[in-house]
């Protein structure tokens, strides 16, 4: 079966700027990676690339068996993009919002019902504007949306970010669900422990490159290709 | 592509329903431009009723400007551009929906104002088949080239601003023949301008920009 994600020396430019400055990166179907660096490694460009939002200027870059640069479309509806914005309309309800984005991504209205009982959103809170929700709901609303949609590549920017610790703790057992039905998640998250305890293994990035990748506990320097062939722990490493 | 249409044309208006933007804001502002004409050639009553039409479509225009900025602003939220691209749905459709949700507002607009137009300008409707089909059409090219124009400006700091820049001149053909139109409703068919060819025009102007729309929105979707 083909890679999650297979990127070799991906580079991403944000105007002149590097964000990306030839990254090698390969996640197996199934697995949970957390990525890890500094402010302004380039953590969220590399979420956005693999969701087909920013372009990968050089370098080759596959996502579900799709390449990136010739089936964009196609990639993008197959991820799931939870940003450190919402992305869901103020002025609409939560429910109406929900109902939107499954059927947008051609889902039944009930995955959308689902979603919303599922992070506890059904009841009162269903009809409320997004508008009007606190920072939490809302998060919790943009991460229903991302469940209803059910898509095969989950990525996480900041998912436990305004939430408190109920709501921590339903991201980390959406992530689990997620990964036992089969869908593989990217986590970029600064909560390191929760990271850890979610993911098989993480890859460091520093200045747009994979400086080190391995499974938990055991981190290696990454070379030009960035997995670690013949580690046990790493599980589905190309 | 029909069904996303569908989709988005839906969730525009039922924004439209909860926030009522254009209810409050949009339709006074209509109302007010058509009583501040009023005011301005009330004491020749009869250039008030020979102007009606150009008035009635200018005043049309102007709405049409705030509902193309209000309909872009919708997807200028958070992130929301971001998860439109993301959404799979078909960028032609995303056109057509939103072009249909501000022709849709500004049709219930247009009724309206012709209202007002009577009541207030003492005009006698007349060639209401006409001025029906003048309606639809110029309607039709007005949201097309608006949603086109609002996604090209959408990517800019300036596009409040830059919008009625670009629209306005974009739009001049819509209002002249919209105008002579209506006027020839308006008077009757004796008045001898050749509205089937302007009618030709509103239909071509219409049909280019949603076809313009359907192509070039993806691309423009994807810079804004």
């Amino acid at each position: 079966m083909d890679p999650a994600v297979r990127l070799r020396s991906a580079v991403c430019l944000l105007g002149r700027f590097p964000a990306l400055a030839g990254l090698d990166l390969d996640v197996s179907r199934g697995e949970v990676v957390a990525v890890e660096g500094p402010n302004g490694a380039g953590k969220t460009t590399l979420l956005r690339a693999l969701a087909g939002l920013v372009p990968v200027h050089e370098g080759e870059a596959e996502v579900l068996g799709l390449d990136l640069r010739r089936s964009r479309r196609r990639v993008r509806a197959r991820v799931a993009l939870l940003g450190s914005t919402g992305g869901l309309y103020d002025d609409l309800s939560v429910a109406d919002n929900l109902r939107f984005w499954a059927r947008a991504a051609g889902r039944p209205q009930s995955a959308a019902d689902e979603a919303l009982a599922q992070l506890g959103l059904d009841g009162r809170l269903a009809d409320v504007a997004v508008g009007r929700l606190s920072t939490g709901q809302r998060r919790r609303t943009a991460l229903a949306a991302l469940v209803a949609r059910n898509s095969e590549l989950w990525l996480l920017d900041e998912p436990h970010a305004g939430l408190d610790a109920a709501g921590r703790d339903l991201v980390d057992s959406l992530v689990v669900g997620a990964s036992r039905r089969g869908a593989t998640v990217l986590l970029v998250s600064h909560e390191l422990d929760r990271a850890a305890a979610l993911a098989s293994r993480r890859v460091t990035i520093t200045g747009g490159r994979a400086t080190a990748s391995g499974a938990l506990g055991r981190m290696h320097p990454a070379g030009p290709v960035d997995v670690l062939p013949g580690e046990p722990e790493v599980a589905g490493v190309a | 592509m029909w069904r996303d249409a569908l989709l988005v044309a839906g969730k525009d208006l039922r924004i439209e329903g909860r926030s009522r933007v254009a209810l409050n804001q949009v339709l006074p502002f209509a109302v007010l431009v058509l009583v501040l004409f009023a005011f301005a050639l009330d004491p020749d009553r009869g250039v008030l009723v020979r102007a009606a039409a150009g008035l009635y479509w200018v005043a049309v225009l102007f709405s049409a400007l705030l509902a193309v900025q209000r309909s872009q602003a919708i997807e200028s939220g958070e992130g929301t551009r971001d998860a439109l691209r993301l959404s799979g749905l078909d960028p032609a459709g995303v056109f057509l929906g939103k072009a249909g949700a501000v022709a849709v507002q500004l049709l219930v607009l247009e009724v309206l104002l012709g209202l007002g137009v009577v009541v207030l300008y003492g005009v006698e409707p007349a060639g209401l088949g006409l001025l029906a089909v003048t309606g639809l059409v110029a309607t039709a090219g007005l949201a097309a080239a608006g949603t086109l124009y609002g996604v090209i400006a959408a990517g800019l700091r300036v596009r409040e601003t830059l919008l009625p820049l670009l629209l306005l001149p974009v739009l001049a053909p819509v209002l002249i023949a919209a105008t002579r139109v209506s006027e020839t409703a308006l008077s009757g068919a004796s008045a001898g301008v050749p509205a089937g060819s302007w009618l030709v025009l509103l239909v071509t102007f219409a049909v280019l920009y949603l076809g313009f729309g359907v192509v070039a929105f993806g691309p423009l979707l994807e810079d804004g």
